[in-house]
């Protein structure tokens, strides 16, 4: 059995290899931060989508074309986006509103918040649920 | 259109187990890089540090059908990131705060929160082991809640009790929807 001294971490158990803010320029704000709550949907849109090849900007990073990939085949929340592409959620943030503000993807709002949905999707979550 | 549950409660008390019994996915797991200036942990050294720290977010989702989605995330355990709970509590339809009898205290400060914000909130007392009685109004007394919130048995790991939990915020939620809205000023025609 190996020795504490012996342990060494290697690939993604080290951590990463780029500091977080450094995929984002150094930015930590979206100007589409507001729209970007953690379960604001974000679908690529068609166009954009599938061949990576075609991407008109080529100033778009391989963090960006992940999150395009991810949300490719269906609508995925920034929360989900975070996770399947192991970045933090602030970093997420900062490169959908890249890639909104080139058109790349479409983001849906939750309901605005400080307004219930209304009762009848309540109604609809209840029999769902019931249903499931 | 996706909408969001709050799942929580004291470290350990079972909420990505909640997530995770009635999640489609298997919950995943989402880390906020948080920056901020360093907490006043040595004010004698008069030196703003600056510190990162990672906080983890479980998650689940629910497709209810097609086009609506309610997603579950299990809020962060420690006091010292309630920031962060602002902003997953923004938009909420509602809450579970999930409670062990052993230790009630855990869940007073979740329970407080959302009282304060007004966010419909369910208690559910995990029932650990087979806890054979429930003791409902006891939990209602020492959490000192309103008569109307719902406190339920549940056990974390069932989908089905998981499932009666989350149906239990939302009646709630409608409820008091409900009541708002009757008691609006009717809008002149």
């Amino acid at each position: 059995m190996a020795s504490d001294a012996d342990t060494r971490w290697y690939d993604d158990e080290a951590g990463a290899v780029v500091r977080p803010y450094a995929m984002t320029r150094g930015r930590t704000r979206s100007a589409a931060e507001e729209k970007l709550d953690l379960i604001a949907l974000v679908l690529a849109e068609a166009g954009g989508t599938g061949d990576i090849e075609d991407l008109p900007d080529l100033t778009l990073t391989p963090e960006h074309l992940d999150i395009i990939e991810v949300c490719t085949a269906e609508a995925m929340s920034v929360a989900e986006l975070a996770a399947e592409t192991d970045l933090p959620v602030g970093v997420v943030r900062v490169l959908v509103g890249d890639l909104m503000h080139a058109e790349l993807v479409r983001v849906s709002r939750p309901v605005p918040p400080a307004q219930l949905p209304d009762e009848r999707i309540l109604r609809e979550v209840i029999n769902g649920l019931r249903a499931l | 259109m996706a909408l969001k549950i709050l799942v929580a409660g004291g470290f350990g008390v079972g909420k990505t187990t909640l997530v995770g019994a009635v999640s489609e996915i298997k919950p995943l797991r989402t880390e906020e890089a948080l920056s901020a200036a360093g907490e006043p942990v040595d004010d004698t050294a008069g030196v703003e540090q600056k510190t990162t720290t990672t906080v983890a977010m479980d998650f689940g989702r629910i497709t209810v059908r097609e086009g609506l989605v309610l997603y579950l995330f299990g809020t962060p355990g420690q006091d010292r990131f309630w920031f962060l709970w602002d902003e997953l509590a923004q938009g909420a339809l509602g809450a579970v705060v999930l409670a062990d009898t052993r230790r009630l205290e855990d869940c007073f400060a979740a329970v407080d929160y959302f009282e304060r914000r007004g966010i419909p909130f369910a208690v559910a007392v995990n029932c650990f082991e087979g806890a054979r009685s429930f003791p409902a109004e006891a939990v209602r007394d020492a959490l000192d809640l309103d008569e109307h919130v719902p406190v339920v048995a549940c056990d974390a790991r069932e989908r089905e009790s998981a499932k009666e939990v989350l149906i239990a915020v939302v009646e709630h939620a409608l409820r008091r929807s409900a009541e708002a809205r009757a008691s609006e000023p009717v809008p002149a025609p």
